[in-house]
Protein backbone atom coordinates (compact mmCIF):
# COMPACT_ATOMS: atom_id res chain seq x y z
CA UNK A 1 0.00 0.00 0.00
CA UNK A 2 3.24 2.50 -0.35
CA UNK A 3 2.41 5.78 -2.28
CA UNK A 4 -0.71 6.44 -1.21
CA UNK A 5 -1.01 10.43 -0.59
CA UNK A 6 -0.35 11.26 2.90
CA UNK A 7 -2.75 14.07 2.84
CA UNK A 8 -4.10 12.85 6.37
CA UNK A 9 -0.71 12.31 8.03
CA UNK A 10 -0.88 14.49 11.29
CA UNK A 11 2.78 15.69 11.81
CA UNK A 12 3.74 16.26 15.33
CA UNK A 13 3.15 19.59 15.53
CA UNK A 14 3.41 20.44 19.45
CA UNK A 15 4.93 19.64 22.79
CA UNK A 16 2.15 18.58 23.95
CA UNK A 17 1.65 15.87 21.09
CA UNK A 18 5.05 14.77 22.05
CA UNK A 19 4.37 14.89 25.84
CA UNK A 20 1.18 12.68 24.91
CA UNK A 21 3.79 9.98 22.83
CA UNK A 22 6.04 9.89 25.48
CA UNK A 23 3.88 9.51 27.99
CA UNK A 24 2.19 6.44 26.15
CA UNK A 25 5.92 5.18 25.86
CA UNK A 26 5.81 5.07 29.49
CA UNK A 27 2.44 3.33 29.96
CA UNK A 28 4.18 0.68 27.30
CA UNK A 29 6.79 0.36 29.69
CA UNK A 30 5.57 -0.05 32.71
CA UNK A 31 2.54 -2.75 31.07
CA UNK A 32 6.20 -4.36 30.13
CA UNK A 33 7.32 -4.07 33.58
CA UNK A 34 4.14 -5.53 34.97
CA UNK A 35 3.73 -8.35 32.81
CA UNK A 36 7.49 -9.52 33.46
CA UNK A 37 6.36 -9.52 36.91
CA UNK A 38 2.96 -11.66 36.47
CA UNK A 39 4.62 -14.15 33.62
CA UNK A 40 7.20 -14.77 36.80
CA UNK A 41 4.76 -15.30 39.12
CA UNK A 42 2.32 -17.29 37.14
CA UNK A 43 5.44 -19.81 36.07
CA UNK A 44 6.09 -20.69 39.60
CA UNK A 45 9.25 -22.41 40.62
CA UNK A 46 8.27 -25.66 39.30
CA UNK A 47 8.18 -24.37 35.50
CA UNK A 48 10.30 -21.59 35.84
CA UNK A 49 13.65 -21.96 34.04
CA UNK A 50 17.05 -20.15 35.22
CA UNK A 51 16.94 -18.66 31.44
CA UNK A 52 13.54 -17.48 31.81
CA UNK A 53 13.44 -16.30 35.01
CA UNK A 54 16.70 -13.86 34.07
CA UNK A 55 14.80 -12.82 30.75
CA UNK A 56 11.68 -11.51 32.75
CA UNK A 57 14.35 -9.72 35.35
CA UNK A 58 16.22 -8.48 32.71
CA UNK A 59 12.95 -7.33 30.89
CA UNK A 60 11.49 -5.54 34.28
CA UNK A 61 14.71 -3.73 34.83
CA UNK A 62 15.10 -2.29 31.62
CA UNK A 63 12.04 -1.54 31.18
CA UNK A 64 12.05 0.39 34.55
CA UNK A 65 15.41 2.03 33.44
CA UNK A 66 13.46 3.30 29.88
CA UNK A 67 10.49 4.48 31.92
CA UNK A 68 12.70 6.62 33.82
CA UNK A 69 14.66 8.27 30.82
CA UNK A 70 10.91 8.77 29.17
CA UNK A 71 9.80 10.46 32.20
CA UNK A 72 12.93 13.03 31.94
CA UNK A 73 11.55 14.12 29.47
CA UNK A 74 8.28 14.11 30.21
CA UNK A 75 8.99 16.00 32.80
CA UNK A 76 11.01 18.58 30.63
CA UNK A 77 8.29 19.23 28.58
CA UNK A 78 6.21 19.93 32.18
CA UNK A 79 3.94 17.23 31.47
CA UNK A 80 3.41 14.10 34.12
CA UNK A 81 3.27 10.46 33.62
CA UNK A 82 1.49 7.97 34.72
CA UNK A 83 2.35 6.12 38.58
CA UNK A 84 4.06 2.85 37.87
CA UNK A 85 1.63 1.45 40.79
CA UNK A 86 -1.16 2.74 38.66
CA UNK A 87 -0.33 0.66 35.60
CA UNK A 88 0.71 -2.37 37.75
CA UNK A 89 -3.35 -2.08 39.33
CA UNK A 90 -4.14 -2.51 35.71
CA UNK A 91 -2.17 -5.06 34.49
CA UNK A 92 -2.92 -7.32 37.67
CA UNK A 93 -6.63 -6.71 37.14
CA UNK A 94 -6.69 -7.36 33.25
CA UNK A 95 -3.84 -10.05 33.44
CA UNK A 96 -4.46 -14.00 32.25
CA UNK A 97 -2.24 -16.21 33.12
CA UNK A 98 -0.88 -17.52 30.08
CA UNK A 99 0.27 -20.70 31.96
CA UNK A 100 2.98 -22.26 29.86
CA UNK A 101 6.14 -21.06 28.72
CA UNK A 102 5.41 -20.79 25.79
CA UNK A 103 2.60 -18.33 26.01
CA UNK A 104 5.12 -15.98 28.33
CA UNK A 105 7.63 -16.08 25.91
CA UNK A 106 5.56 -15.65 23.46
CA UNK A 107 3.79 -12.34 24.96
CA UNK A 108 7.50 -10.92 25.66
CA UNK A 109 8.25 -11.09 21.99
CA UNK A 110 5.29 -9.13 21.67
CA UNK A 111 6.07 -6.72 24.04
CA UNK A 112 10.13 -6.02 22.96
CA UNK A 113 8.68 -6.63 18.97
CA UNK A 114 5.93 -3.34 20.10
CA UNK A 115 8.03 -1.02 21.68
CA UNK A 116 10.33 -1.43 19.21
CA UNK A 117 7.61 -0.76 16.68
CA UNK A 118 6.68 2.25 18.77
CA UNK A 119 9.72 3.46 19.07
CA UNK A 120 10.63 3.46 15.34
CA UNK A 121 7.51 5.25 14.47
CA UNK A 122 7.82 7.96 17.63
CA UNK A 123 11.55 8.56 15.70
CA UNK A 124 9.81 8.49 12.23
CA UNK A 125 7.44 11.13 12.96
CA UNK A 126 10.08 12.97 15.11
CA UNK A 127 12.06 13.38 12.43
CA UNK A 128 9.03 14.34 9.92
CA UNK A 129 8.27 17.40 11.79
CA UNK A 130 10.28 20.31 11.91
CA UNK A 131 9.07 22.33 15.43
CA UNK A 132 11.41 23.18 17.77
CA UNK A 133 10.58 20.99 21.00
CA UNK A 134 11.07 22.70 24.64
CA UNK A 135 13.53 19.64 24.78
CA UNK A 136 16.38 19.64 22.81
CA UNK A 137 16.11 17.95 19.43
CA UNK A 138 19.60 15.67 19.01
CA UNK A 139 19.03 14.32 22.58
CA UNK A 140 15.96 13.40 22.36
CA UNK A 141 16.37 11.55 19.03
CA UNK A 142 19.41 10.10 20.90
CA UNK A 143 17.46 8.66 23.47
CA UNK A 144 14.72 7.49 21.54
CA UNK A 145 17.17 5.90 19.21
CA UNK A 146 19.09 4.50 22.09
CA UNK A 147 15.89 2.19 24.04
CA UNK A 148 14.95 1.18 19.97
CA UNK A 149 18.27 -0.26 20.23
CA UNK A 150 17.55 -2.07 23.40
CA UNK A 151 14.13 -2.97 22.03
CA UNK A 152 15.86 -5.08 19.16
CA UNK A 153 18.07 -6.76 21.03
CA UNK A 154 15.57 -7.70 22.92
CA UNK A 155 13.61 -9.53 20.22
CA UNK A 156 16.70 -11.46 19.44
CA UNK A 157 17.01 -12.80 22.86
CA UNK A 158 13.53 -13.67 23.92
CA UNK A 159 14.07 -15.26 19.86
CA UNK A 160 17.31 -17.51 21.01
CA UNK A 161 15.75 -18.51 23.97
CA UNK A 162 12.66 -19.37 22.10
CA UNK A 163 14.61 -21.19 19.33
CA UNK A 164 16.70 -23.22 22.39
CA UNK A 165 14.04 -24.44 23.31
CA UNK A 166 12.62 -26.17 20.46
CA UNK B 1 6.57 7.58 5.04
CA UNK B 2 5.11 3.86 4.59
CA UNK B 3 3.34 3.57 7.99
CA UNK B 4 1.19 6.77 7.33
CA UNK B 5 0.51 5.49 4.21
CA UNK B 6 -0.78 2.64 5.33
CA UNK B 7 -2.75 4.06 8.01
CA UNK B 8 -3.51 7.00 5.68
CA UNK B 9 -5.95 4.07 3.62
CA UNK B 10 -6.85 2.88 6.90
CA UNK B 11 -8.07 6.07 7.97
CA UNK B 12 -10.90 6.28 4.55
CA UNK B 13 -11.40 3.01 5.25
CA UNK B 14 -13.01 3.25 9.08
CA UNK B 15 -14.21 6.87 7.33
CA UNK B 16 -16.59 4.97 4.52
CA UNK B 17 -17.39 2.62 7.09
CA UNK B 18 -19.14 4.90 9.39
CA UNK B 19 -20.77 6.98 7.04
CA UNK B 20 -22.27 3.87 4.96
CA UNK B 21 -23.43 2.58 8.30
CA UNK B 22 -24.67 6.82 9.05
CA UNK B 23 -26.50 6.64 5.40
CA UNK B 24 -27.11 2.73 5.55
CA UNK B 25 -26.25 2.28 1.86
CA UNK B 26 -23.08 3.01 0.31
CA UNK B 27 -21.30 6.68 1.01
CA UNK B 28 -21.17 9.83 -0.64
CA UNK B 29 -17.53 10.68 -1.51
CA UNK B 30 -18.70 14.09 -0.47
CA UNK B 31 -19.76 13.11 3.04
CA UNK B 32 -16.19 10.85 3.26
CA UNK B 33 -14.45 14.02 2.23
CA UNK B 34 -16.13 16.08 4.70
CA UNK B 35 -15.28 13.29 7.28
CA UNK B 36 -11.51 13.35 6.97
CA UNK B 37 -11.52 17.34 6.46
CA UNK B 38 -10.06 16.53 3.07
CA UNK B 39 -10.76 17.93 0.00
CA UNK B 40 -13.50 15.85 -2.95
CA UNK B 41 -10.62 16.30 -4.91
CA UNK B 42 -8.17 14.25 -2.68
CA UNK B 43 -10.98 11.72 -1.29
CA UNK B 44 -11.99 10.86 -5.28
CA UNK B 45 -7.84 9.92 -5.64
CA UNK B 46 -7.46 7.68 -2.63
CA UNK B 47 -11.09 6.22 -3.29
CA UNK B 48 -9.81 5.04 -7.09
CA UNK B 49 -6.45 3.85 -5.28
CA UNK B 50 -8.93 1.84 -2.56
CA UNK B 51 -10.95 0.60 -5.44
CA UNK B 52 -7.83 -1.03 -7.31
CA UNK B 53 -6.90 -2.36 -4.43
CA UNK B 54 -10.29 -4.30 -4.13
CA UNK B 55 -11.31 -2.87 -1.07
CA UNK B 56 -14.32 -0.76 -2.79
CA UNK B 57 -16.83 -0.75 -5.06
CA UNK B 58 -17.62 2.43 -6.20
CA UNK B 59 -20.05 3.72 -8.90
CA UNK B 60 -21.08 7.05 -9.67
CA UNK B 61 -23.58 8.76 -8.71
CA UNK B 62 -24.35 6.27 -5.76
CA UNK B 63 -21.02 6.30 -3.87
CA UNK B 64 -19.14 3.94 -2.77
CA UNK B 65 -19.67 0.88 -0.84
CA UNK B 66 -16.60 -1.14 1.11
CA UNK B 67 -16.18 -5.10 -0.37
CA UNK B 68 -15.93 -7.34 2.55
CA UNK B 69 -11.68 -7.29 2.55
CA UNK B 70 -12.59 -3.89 2.93
CA UNK B 71 -15.24 -3.85 5.93
CA UNK B 72 -12.56 -6.05 7.84
CA UNK B 73 -9.76 -3.62 7.54
CA UNK B 74 -11.77 -1.29 8.11
CA UNK B 75 -13.46 -2.63 11.40
CA UNK B 76 -9.69 -3.41 12.42
CA UNK B 77 -9.06 0.47 11.92
CA UNK B 78 -11.92 1.24 14.39
CA UNK B 79 -11.23 -0.99 16.80
CA UNK B 80 -7.93 0.36 17.36
CA UNK B 81 -9.22 3.81 17.29
CA UNK B 82 -11.66 2.76 19.74
CA UNK B 83 -8.71 1.40 21.76
CA UNK B 84 -6.78 4.83 21.69
CA UNK B 85 -9.87 6.35 22.37
CA UNK B 86 -10.70 4.50 25.75
CA UNK B 87 -6.89 4.51 26.94
CA UNK B 88 -6.86 7.94 26.81
CA UNK B 89 -10.12 8.59 28.70
CA UNK B 90 -9.11 5.51 31.25
CA UNK B 91 -5.52 5.69 31.99
CA UNK B 92 -4.73 9.34 30.71
CA UNK B 93 -7.95 11.44 32.07
CA UNK B 94 -7.53 13.34 28.67
CA UNK B 95 -10.75 15.46 27.89
CA UNK B 96 -9.84 16.25 24.58
CA UNK B 97 -9.59 12.77 23.40
CA UNK B 98 -11.61 12.67 20.12
CA UNK B 99 -9.46 15.25 18.88
CA UNK B 100 -6.10 13.59 19.98
CA UNK B 101 -7.40 9.68 18.92
CA UNK B 102 -7.48 11.28 15.81
CA UNK B 103 -4.32 12.47 15.98
CA UNK B 104 -2.52 9.36 17.68
CA UNK B 105 -4.15 6.93 15.13
CA UNK B 106 -1.14 8.37 12.71
CA UNK B 107 1.53 7.05 14.93
CA UNK B 108 0.17 4.43 16.67
CA UNK B 109 -0.10 1.69 14.97
CA UNK B 110 -2.52 -1.90 15.67
CA UNK B 111 0.15 -3.71 17.38
CA UNK B 112 0.99 -1.18 20.13
CA UNK B 113 -2.93 -0.41 20.60
CA UNK B 114 -3.19 -4.45 21.18
CA UNK B 115 -0.98 -3.59 23.88
CA UNK B 116 -2.67 -0.71 25.47
CA UNK B 117 -5.58 -2.98 25.18
CA UNK B 118 -4.25 -4.66 28.18
CA UNK B 119 -5.17 -2.62 30.87
CA UNK B 120 -8.29 -0.85 29.73
CA UNK B 121 -12.01 -2.19 29.38
CA UNK B 122 -13.13 -3.27 26.42
CA UNK B 123 -16.61 -4.85 25.42
CA UNK B 124 -16.30 -8.09 23.51
CA UNK B 125 -18.54 -6.47 20.58
CA UNK B 126 -16.13 -4.17 19.74
CA UNK B 127 -16.30 -2.03 17.80
CA UNK B 128 -19.89 -2.55 16.69
CA UNK B 129 -20.57 -0.32 20.12
CA UNK B 130 -18.44 2.43 18.18
CA UNK B 131 -21.55 5.24 17.65
CA UNK B 132 -20.36 7.13 14.62
CA UNK B 133 -22.73 10.76 15.39
CA UNK B 134 -20.50 10.98 19.01
CA UNK B 135 -17.39 9.94 17.59
CA UNK B 136 -17.25 7.90 20.45
CA UNK B 137 -18.06 3.97 21.95
CA UNK B 138 -21.39 4.33 23.19
CA UNK B 139 -20.53 2.48 25.94
CA UNK B 140 -17.60 4.03 27.41
CA UNK B 141 -18.68 6.16 30.57
CA UNK B 142 -17.54 9.22 30.05
CA UNK B 143 -17.51 11.64 33.21
CA UNK B 144 -17.63 15.02 31.59
CA UNK B 145 -21.00 14.16 29.77
CA UNK B 146 -22.43 12.70 33.50
CA UNK B 147 -22.12 15.83 35.02
CA UNK B 148 -24.40 17.40 31.98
Amino acid sequence: MEGFPVSLQQPLVSDHQLARLLQIGVVLEEVVEARAYEHARSLDDADLDPETEALLEEAAEESAEHRERLEGLVDELEAESVPFDEIQALVEQQYESDADFDGVLYDQLCNEETAYKFYDDLIEAIEGSDVRFSVDRDRLLATLESIREDEAAGVEDVTRLMEARE
Amino acid sequence: MEVVGVNTADQYLKAIYLVQELENGPASTGRVAEMLDVSPASANEMIGKLEDSGLLDHEKYKGVDLTDEGIQRARDALQTYCIIERFLVEVLDVEEFRAEATQLQSVIDETVAERLDTIIDREPQCPDCFAPEADVCSLLELEADAAD
